[in-house]
């Protein structure tokens, strides 16, 4: 059946593209100039004061595992897969020390995760129905500011727009705060609050970049789904603008747009990360960037690993969607 | 129908407007740096904080530095490592595209899966990554050679579908039962469509590889010996310009890059209509 | 029923391009009227100013069409769209894109019915439906595809049944047998002949291939270089074509049995 093979080709896919991705992270740390574990250890213990022998000893060894430097290159990479997949552990956090690597990483994903989700639905949504209006009567006014609009603002940087909601907002006009904080015991209503204030302009930032390209991608989808014979004919039978913008419109024309999607969330993560660092959000963004600037290995390596695997089930998931709205390929 | 006046008359207004804003950014980038009078990267050179005049047309960074010659070198260098990219990109991608699409088979099965994978990683982590192991600090190189491997099958998956699309069409079966060789049908029938299509991605690329070397940059981990136009923002920040509302030296390079970036969207989108277009009439 | 009069139709906003030149032609009541010609002789275009359908640049630029339907007020073909699918049904080409992909079939012919249909529950419309297409030869399994599943023929077949089931006064229907192969032509041309008999409303249709205007056509118009060059009884104009044009058309069907005299009057023809 048509549709058995698509989600196995997909499933084929996805598995690949962790494995790849994992390769790649393998690989990379191999081509550093200087030996890593030498760098890192030296500042781990200048950082973080005195640390006795056997102390210095299991950290080397967690390095050298981290970075799979014992055994030959197929052990190596073997037990480096192992220790992703199988046991989900990247060790200690060196500037955290010894916090788990995958202790944080799970406090700072739902961040990640509940702002790209919110920033996405709510970009998307506004981007296509009003690209849809636009795209319904394209010589508008409306029609064309907003085109003209979303020309405007999808070309530019995540971060130049964060660093000017940030600006304007927190520092010109100080209605957001400038950095991130959390008040308000576990799900009291003084919490959600306070997490729904401090992600409005993050959120924002990612929906003003991003709403554009829906807007216009929908826009055009729908200029040529005007013309196209069923719409003709459904017209000819009467049928309100209303109805057959609803039905006959919005179904066919929104299809590329979830392919669109897929295709959109890798560029979305980058921006959200950007977007997260420059609003100190303590989302997987900031979490790389402490890592980086602690030289934080084991961080580094767990968060980038998540970052690839976060963005290729998303990606997976978008996919099956498909099916699901298009019955070409439900019923072959 | 297609005489070669239609092909200036197709032209979307819009990329009257890319192309003026790119050859006013190109001027900058390109011509003007050929005129700059000393190293603009050197650290007090001139007078810090001047506020623009006639020897210095955009005033003078904390550092000493002239903002002007400062902001061609800059964009200077983030157009060359945007053209870099984008051509290798373009290369590797319509090469491989046009392989899989029209050799099809295991082969093509091979290279679709290898080009979804590398879609689905995102580019920024692994610059992140590598920026870290370099010491925090990534030569332009070393970025641009990671932007070439992870931007490649964008250009490669749209060619491929235009390559099997291609596969089926009438003409291209008449040229092949006339015996025409497999190159010459590439060559001769094939390659029309895929140039529109290929010049789009081009600039797209462009577009991509400028925007994510300045955001790794913004955080500053991008070269700290090269100006590029995200250095200059992160430099600018980092000696609190904002703050201290020396607002030509941040505002300088945001606008070069926002109107690089609205001028490559423009043309790029205007070049995909076009193709859009041409496709449709045939 | 329906009176065009000196009507001049073209498309186009700056220029115009004129597709019909001045037709002149009725349709009455009771009647099976066939629009004969070839590509570019405006029939197409007729037929959708006669049902009202000026988008796309179509403009009237002279000349009236007026509907008369039994019961109501003259309607001019501009203020048409008041008596879509309750007066007047129009059935299109079945090609691939004809109907939503994304739609069940069912969904789709429901949408659009007048009031009159729409009485009762859904389950009673579509019993309803269900046996109207039965008493046409129509699977009701139908209902539930979704456009993709039919075949071509289907496709028309369903295009047809759901023009005639709001019962209108009249169908119009534009090339309802071309691109078809001829056991389905066939089917579809005694479903319109059913329908039609049924009903007993007008029925109008197009079409390029002159043997379907013989086989149902009660009254045949040709159209030549946008004008109506001639009108009659099917049967007499096959008989005696008056118009030179009509002459070479009719002389160009290939008949059985003689060889030497058929040669002689594709050359005819040709010159």
């Amino acid at each position: 059946m048509a549709l058995a093979s698509f989600i196995l080709q997909r499933l084929l896919v996805y598995v690949l593209v962790l494995v790849v991705g994992m390769t790649i992270l393998f690989f990379v740390p191999r081509f550093a100039p200087t030996d890593p574990v030498d760098a890192m250890l030296a500042k781990v213990t200048s950082q973080s004061g005195y640390m006795d022998a056997s102390q210095v000893d299991s950290l080397r060894q967690s390095l050298s595992d981290t970075f799979g430097l014992s055994g030959t290159l197929m052990e190596q990479y073997g037990a480096f897969l192992r220790r992703i997949f199988v046991e989900f552990d990247f060790g200690p956090s060196l500037s955290m020390y010894p916090t788990p690597v995958m202790e944080l990483i799970g406090n700072a994903l739902p961040w990640t995760f509940g702002l790209l989700l919110s920033a996405t639905v709510i970009a998307w949504v506004i981007g296509n129905f009003v690209g849809l209006l636009a795209g319904w009567k394209p010589e508008s006014n409306a029609g064309r500011v907003m085109e003209g609009l979303a020309i405007c603002l999808y070309p530019i940087p995540y971060y130049i727009i964060a660093l000017i909601l940030s600006v304007l907002f927190s520092y010109v006009w100080p209605i957001f705060p400038l950095a991130t904080t959390i008040r308000g015991a576990p799900w009291s209503w003084d919490l959600v609050q306070s997490i729904v204030w401090n992600s409005f302009l993050p959120a924002m930032s990612i929906v003003i970049t991003t709403f554009g390209w829906w807007i216009i991608s929908v826009k055009a989808q729908t200029q040529s789904l005007k013309e196209e014979e069923f719409i003709r004919y459904a017209r000819l039978k009467g049928l309100s603008d209303a109805r057959l913008l609803g039905r006959y419109v919005l179904p066919n024309a929104l299809l590329p747009q979830i392919t669109f999607l897929a295709l959109q969330i890798g560029l979305m993560f980058n921006g959200s990360l950007i977007t997260e660092i420059i609003f100190d959000y303590p989302g997987l963004g900031l979490l790389i960037y402490t890592a980086v600037l602690q030289g934080d290995y084991n961080l580094l390596m767990g968060t980038i690993s998540l970052s690839i695997v976060a963005v290729a089930t998303a990606t997976m998931i978008i996919d099956f969607l498909y099916p699901l709205v298009d019955p070409r390929i439900r019923h072959g | 129908m297609a005489d070669k006046r239609a092909i200036f008359k197709d032209v979307p207004g819009r990329m009257y407007i890319g192309l003026t804003l790119l050859l006013i950014v190109g001027t900058i980038g390109l011509v003007l740096p050929w005129f700059t009078p000393t190293d603009p990267l050197e650290w007090y050179a001139s007078p810090r904080n001047q506020t623009p005049s006639l020897d210095h047309l955009l005033g003078t960074t904390s550092l000493g530095q002239d903002i002007f010659w400062l902001l061609t070198w800059a964009v200077r260098n983030s157009l060359i490592l945007g053209v870099t990219v984008a051509f290798f990109s373009t290369l590797i991608g319509v090469f491989l595209g046009l392989m899989a699409g029209y050799v099809g088979g295991p082969l093509d099965r091979t290279l679709s899966f290898l080009m979804d994978a590398l879609i689905c990683i995102p580019t920024l982590p692994i610059l992140i990554l590598l920026a870290a192991l370099f010491g925090g600090q990534l030569s332009l190189w070393a970025a641009g050679i990671a932007l070439v491997i992870f931007n490649w099958p964008f250009p490669g998956r749209q060619v491929r579908a235009v390559a099997l699309s291609m596969r089926e069409r009438e003409f291209v079966n008449v040229a092949w039962f006339s015996g025409e060789g497999q190159s010459r049908i590439l060559v001769r029938h094939i390659f029309p469509y895929i140039a529109g299509w290929s010049a789009a991605n081009f600039v797209n690329t462009v577009l991509v590889a400028v925007a994510t070397e300045s955001a790794l940059a913004v955080i500053g981990l991008s070269s700290a010996t090269q100006a590029t136009v995200g250095t200059m923002i992160y430099w600018a920040l980092e000696y609190q310009a904002l703050l201290g509302e020396r607002y030509v030296w941040i505002g300088a390079p945001v606008i070069a890059i926002v109107a690089l970036f609205i001028g490559l969207f423009l043309l790029s989108s205007g070049l995909a209509m076009r193709s859009a277009d041409r496709r449709m009439s045939i | 029923m329906i009176e065009v009069k000196d009507v001049v139709l073209g498309y186009g906003s700056r220029a115009f391009i004129t597709a019909v030149d001045g037709a002149t032609m009725s349709v009455g009541h009771n009647e099976i009227v066939g629009i004969a010609g070839e590509s570019g002789s405006g029939k197409s275009t007729l037929i959708r100013a006669m049902y009202g359908d000026f988008s796309t640049g179509l403009r009237m630029t002279s000349g009236r069409i007026t509907a008369t339907f039994p019961g109501r007020e003259p309607v001019d073909c501009h203020d048409m769209r008041k008596t879509w699918w309750s007066d007047i049904s129009y059935v299109p080409q079945g090609s691939m894109s004809v109907l939503n992909p994304l739609m069940k079939v069912h969904k789709q012919l429901v949408d659009g019915l007048p009031k009159s249909k729409r009485k009762g529950s859904r389950q009673a419309i579509r019993r309803d439906l269900e046996s109207f297409l039965a008493g046409l030869d129509l699977d009701p399994s139908v209902l539930d595809a979704y456009p993709h599943q039919l075949s071509g023929g289907m496709r028309q077949r369903v295009l047809v049944a759901v023009a005639s089931y709001v019962e209108p006064h009249l169908i119009l229907a534009d090339e309802p047998t071309t691109a078809l192969d001829v056991v389905v032509q066939k089917r579809i041309l005694l479903m319109l002949v059913e329908i039609q008999r049924r009903l007993g409303n007008s029925l109008v249709f197009v079409s390029h291939d002159l043997g379907v205007h013989y086989q149902i056509a009660d009254r045949l118009i040709i159209m030549y270089e946008g004008k109506a060059v001639e009108a009659g009884p099917t049967d007499e104009i096959f008989a005696n074509p008056k118009h030179e044009y009509t002459q070479r058309l009719i002389g160009s069907l290939p008949k059985l049995g003689t060889r030497s005299s058929n040669a002689t009057s594709l050359r005819r023809a040709g010159s």
